[in-house]
């Protein structure tokens, strides 16, 4: 078993394939940077994130995928779930050694792990497009605070831009402590210092004033339209799980 | 603004306009353009009620205020209730400002009838035509054809909106005629036969000139309220295939009817609601808009009502035994929709993976069939398969009794005496 350590960026997931087809490799697992601790295994590389090498392995998956499908292979690298990288490295090793285009092979573990990885990612990012509450600062921007099971924020540019284009806004990720910042011409990725010495004396006098007014409007509408005959709790914690709630202003 | 009184009409407008069960924004393909504020095009279910359904819009009434008296709703004119309704502007308003903070998908506005249908419905319009022309807002509009208004009024509601709806009611005449007898059948059918032949016309245009203007991109719906009247489910769907290929609906909500007065042609107010029923109706539609099933197969004369313990394409499957079992790895994609536990995207997932290799069990499961259903009715590549010679009542047993459905407290009020 060889352990390749990378800096869990895609590129660097493209280098490593690259090297382990140069280097012969068999058995591998990957490992994020941060996780290794040397001492343990024998058979550790070191993967020097390469964009010609990485750009080489791309074009190879040109060759026999579909570009939707290569997407999907990103954003099944986006998750970020524990594992699941040896599972791409699979898929990856699986397209170039078959002679056809296998995308739709779900009966081959590793494109049905990927088809269930993306599926996650695309809900949670649904979730995201459906959960995000905007509140109006002093400034008109929208502001928004998250905490997604992933890190889906890179899908959610598109939908937000196009749909709120004539407003700023800012999404936070507060789990992972970045946001997208979209300032009526451009999306940028941005940090918050949410330190105490940074933060305003009072965090309600930064919200415009017509904000808590549309916010109680809004959670007076979400009783109002509640039928209590068909009372459904079950089936209101599958559409909307716990964890969401405190992001959710009608549910605060 | 008054924030108090907006309050109090909001409460009362969106309580009023709650029993309209539609909340799809799906279907429209409205882009945003001039940098303008939003779109419309697959829908988002933005929040949840506590009853499960999902809030997709601003759904309200512009008024409660009405001059019909039909027993089966809250905001008839013997009813004596709070009265309210809102401004244009405040409709506006309300819309931005929900639809800018992301709790919505768009506007869903119905209305009560006051004074006549085309004084309503020239109001509904006139919200539309504002959030269109002068708020450049894109988002999904829903409004409501009221029944009898004019053909011009409705041609302008089809410019601004992204879907329409005229509710039936009740699934047959006879039903509407014994509990809204100020209402007549014809006037809701008019405007949806307008609306039909003038989506088809604009359609055809746009074809030509890429710049026609969009006409009710989301088609139109309906509703029918179930369990009020005596209808059974035989006539229910076949009401609803009638309007699906006649009108080229969309959708057809069914609407399991909640006890809100007090009324001797009515259940009584301690009546519970439908949902099972409901719920098999809508799995029932499901079969005949996605799975190539005809209404006849689902519900007939010999077989009038649909089977509360399980659904609909079970129901079909242990009745027509003969077509089983099919060989998963060969089988028509046709076929292999109408085997139960298997879904539109596994059935589609199926046919493409057989083109590798042949599919067995533990493939079928990671797909995502429903194995503990589909199993009496396949065989794949694997030595294990049904081998006994069940009927469909025994394969009706051994799956309820391991099934862990959410309906099967009901199944002792469901026995029927032999």
């Amino acid at each position: 078993m060889t352990r390749l350590i990378y800096d869990g960026t895609f590129e660097g997931l493209l280098t490593a394939i690259f090297e382990i087809y140069e280097r012969r490799l068999t058995h591998v697992k990957l490992v994020r940077g941060e996780h290794y601790s040397t001492a343990l295994f024998e058979d550790l590389i070191k993967i020097n994130t390469d964009d010609a090498r990485a750009g080489r392995v791309l074009k190879g998956l040109r060759q026999k995928m579909s570009p939707t499908g290569i997407q999907r292979l990103y954003i099944a690298h986006l998750a970020e779930i524990d594992g699941d990288d040896d599972n791409i490295v699979g898929y990856i090793k699986y397209v170039f050694d078959a002679q056809h285009n296998i995308e739709e092979d779900y009966g081959n573990k590793y494109v049905m792990r990927v088809s269930e990885i993306v599926q996650m990612m695309r809900r949670e990012r649904h979730r995201m497009e459906a959960f995000v509450r905007f509140q109006k600062l002093k400034d008109d921007t929208f502001y928004a605070a998250v905490q997604p099971d992933f890190n889906v924020l890179p899908m959610l540019i598109k939908h937000f831009k196009n749909r709120y284009a004539d407003q700023k806004w800012i999404i936070y990720d507060l789990k992972r402590s970045y946001g997208l910042y979209y300032d009526l011409h451009d999306t940028q990725f941005i940090s918050l210092d949410f330190s105490p010495q940074k933060a305003p004396g009072n965090i309600i006098a930064a919200y415009c004033e017509d904000e808590g007014i549309y916010q109680c409007l809004w959670k007076n509408y979400f009783h109002s339209v509640n039928i209590p005959a068909r009372k459904n709790t079950k089936l209101h914690l599958r559409h909307i799980p716990k964890r969401y709630w405190k992001h959710l202003t009608e549910k605060i | 603004m008054d924030a108090d009184r907006i309050t109090e009409k909001l409460n009362i407008l969106a309580d009023a306009a709650k029993y309209d069960v539609s909340c799809a924004s799906s279907g429209s393909k409205r882009k945003n353009e001039n940098k303008g504020l939003g779109n419309a095009s697959n829908g988002i279910c933005h929040s949840y009620t506590e009853d499960g359904r999902c809030v997709s819009l601003l759904k309200i009434l512009l008024t409660n205020h009405c001059i019909f008296d039909c027993a089966y709703c809250v905001s008839r004119k013997t009813n004596d209730i709070k009265r309210a309704a809102f401004t244009v502007q405040e409709v506006v308003d309300l819309t931005i400002n929900f639809y800018r903070r992301n709790y919505i998908e768009g506007l869903f506005l119905s209305s009560g009838i006051f004074k006549d249908a085309d004084y309503t419905m020239e109001r509904l319009v006139r919200i539309a035509k504002k959030l269109r022309t002068e708020h450049n807002f894109n988002g999904y509009i829903h409004l409501k054809s009221i029944p009898g208004a004019s053909d011009e009024l409705m041609r302008e509601a089809g410019l601004y909106a992204d879907r329409l709806s005229v509710n039936l009611e009740m699934p047959t005449e006879a039903g509407l005629k014994l509990l809204a007898p100020d209402k007549n059948r014809q006037d809701m059918i008019d405007p949806m036969n307008f609306l039909k032949k003038e989506i088809i016309q604009r359609t055809e245009e746009k074809k030509l000139f890429k710049k026609a203007p969009m006409f009710a991109p989301a088609g139109q719906s309906t509703q029918v309220i179930i369990g009020a009247t005596p209808e059974n489910d035989n006539q229910i769907l076949h009401t609803a295939n009638y309007f699906y290929k006649n009108f080229n609906l969309k959708r057809v909500y069914y609407s399991g009817y909640v006890p809100v007065l007090a009324d001797k042609r009515l259940p009584a107010l301690n009546t519970t609601v439908p949902m099972v029923r409901e719920n098999r109706l809508y799995q029932a539609d499901w079969l005949m808009r996605f799975y190539g099933f005809k209404v006849n197969e689902i519900v007939n004369n010999d077989q009038p009502l649909l089977d509360l313990d399980i659904d609909p394409k079970l129901g079909w499957a242990i009745r027509n035994m003969q077509a089983f079992p099919i060989d998963i790895n060969k089988a028509d994609l046709q076929m292999i929709l109408r085997v139960p536990g298997i879904g539109v995207q596994s059935a589609h997932k199926i046919v493409s993976a057989r083109k590798f290799a042949k599919l067995s069990w533990d493939q079928l499961k990671k797909i995502g069939v429903a194995i503990n259903r589909a199993k009496y009715f396949i065989v794949c590549k694997s030595n294990e398969f049904e081998r006994r010679d069940l009927t469909g009542n025994n394969i009706k047993q051994f799956i309820l009794a391991e099934s862990q459905s959410k309906y099967l407290k009901n199944t002792q009020t469901q026995l029927s005496i032999f």
